[in-house]
């Protein structure tokens, strides 16, 4: 080491032990440290660091405006999906309103049938009854006729002498009734 | 430094790497010359120009690669800030990121073949840790006047053990600048001599396949080198920045 730094003082040329101890070369790199600095801080200071920042604000900025947007989007989607829902459930209960009143003018209508054809019906019914009555009443004065007919006819066949027409109608009328 | 190896002429010189010569002509190094540590300084510049301005020229809302890992810088050290330094330190995110760029892409540049190292100069790193001290020192005065020496008077601390720990503090805050700036240069240093070292051994034929699988893995290790000692020389200008910002631990 000691001949080297000896070597160093003697000539220039020639290396010395360490090229970082060689005082004679520091006001150089320190002269241009200094420049080289000055000049990196301008650069970065003035044009790349604002620029940077600007392009990442910018950046954030532009994914926050999605994000939103894709919020807004969203919310405008479920939006639609009620006003649809509601839609729908309103024509629902428009059908249904639909099916019930055609429900009920069918069944006002089929009332208004049905009575007209009670109505009918009864008037039938009470001519029939009116008949079936008559038919009875008939049927009962032949029989009465019959009875007497046929009382008389006995009466003459077993007691001649005892044949009495009033007689026989009021006993045949008697018995009916019982 | 250099040795010779009697019989085949090994020749080392794994520090002449580090030389400062001038670029145009071979007059002494003045202040000014034009050296190769210019030439390297100016090619950080650029390659930081590159990736920072002309990759995020086209301001893209979804970014091209460049663009995404200029991006990815511009957050990762923004992010280091704020949690480091708190949320009044960001004031400072310009010139930390000054800091990052310039000694990430010294390191990386530097570890190109043929290249020079800027930042394995304690001429270099010298002059960033004092600025960083310097700054950070001034700022906490400026900041808290004389209330700043709270950094140094431990108030949580016994009484007794006060003037000790005050010590202590002051003089771990003053030996800041001297780790700070060696613990860069000296990593910088130290991976490209032991390449270089191993560059060496490899005209050896009988032992050169191990002294390129030797240079190929340290090669890589100094990538990781790179990057950590430049994330750590950041992190470092955080925690003093915190410091001068909040005193009062």
């Amino acid at each position: 080491m000691a001949d080297k730094v000896e070597g160093a003082a003697q000539a220039a040329e020639s290396a010395p032990g360490m090229p970082q101890l060689d005082f004679s070369t520091f006001p150089n790199q320190i002269f241009w440290l200094v420049v080289t600095l000055i000049v990196l801080y301008l650069v970065l200071s003035r044009v790349a660091l604002p620029r940077i920042a600007t392009v990442l604000s910018e950046r954030h900025g532009a994914i926050q405006r999605d994000l939103d947007k894709a919020e807004e989007m969203k919310r405008s989607a479920i939006e639609a999906e009620n006003t649809y829902n509601k839609a729908l459930a309103d024509a629902r209960a428009k059908a249904n309103d639909i099916v019930n009143e055609a429900k009920a003018e069918i069944q006002k209508d089929l009332d208004k049938a049905i009575a007209k054809a009670d109505l009918e019906i009864a008037a039938k019914a009470a001519e029939s009854e009116k008949a079936i009555s008559a038919i009875k009443d008939s049927a009962v004065q032949s029989v009465e006729e019959v009875a007497n007919i046929t009382a008389n006819n006995i009466v003459d066949a077993i007691l001649p002498e005892a044949a009495d027409t009033k007689k026989i109608k009021v006993a045949v009328a008697t018995r009916l009734k019982g | 430094m250099a040795k010779e190896e009697a019989g085949n002429g090994l020749v080392f010189h794994p520090m002449d790497q580090f030389e400062i010569k001038t670029l145009f002509g071979d007059g002494p190094v003045h202040w000014y010359s034009f050296t190769n540590a210019t030439l390297w300084m100016g090619l950080t510049v650029l390659a930081v120009f590159a990736l920072l301005v002309l990759g995020t020229s086209r301001r893209a809302m979804v970014p091209n690669r460049v663009q995404s890992i200029g991006e990815l810088a511009y957050g990762f050290i923004y992010r280091m800030i704020e949690d480091v330094a708190g949320k009044d330190g960001v004031k400072y995110f310009p010139h930390i990121m000054t800091l990052f760029m310039f000694i990430v892409f010294s390191n990386f540049l530097g570890l190109l073949p043929m290249a020079f190292t800027t930042t394995s100069h304690i001429a270099v790193t010298g002059v960033l840790a004092m600025g960083v001290f310097l700054s950070v020192t001034i700022l906490g005065f400026v900041k808290h006047g004389f209330s700043f020496f709270g950094l140094f008077w431990i108030s949580s601390a016994p009484l007794i053990l006060r003037p000790i720990l005050a010590l202590i503090e002051i003089i771990s805050y003053f030996v800041r600048p001297l780790s700070h700036s060696i613990r860069l240069a000296g990593n910088m240093m130290a991976g490209h001599a032991v390449i270089k070292v191993f560059a060496a051994f490899a005209a050896v034929l009988a032992i050169s396949p191990f002294a390129i699988i030797a240079i190929t893995a340290i090669y890589a290790l100094e990538v990781l080198v790179a990057f950590i000692q430049a994330y750590v020389f950041a992190i470092l200008t955080c925690v003093y920045l915190k410091d001068a910002l909040h005193p009062n631990h």
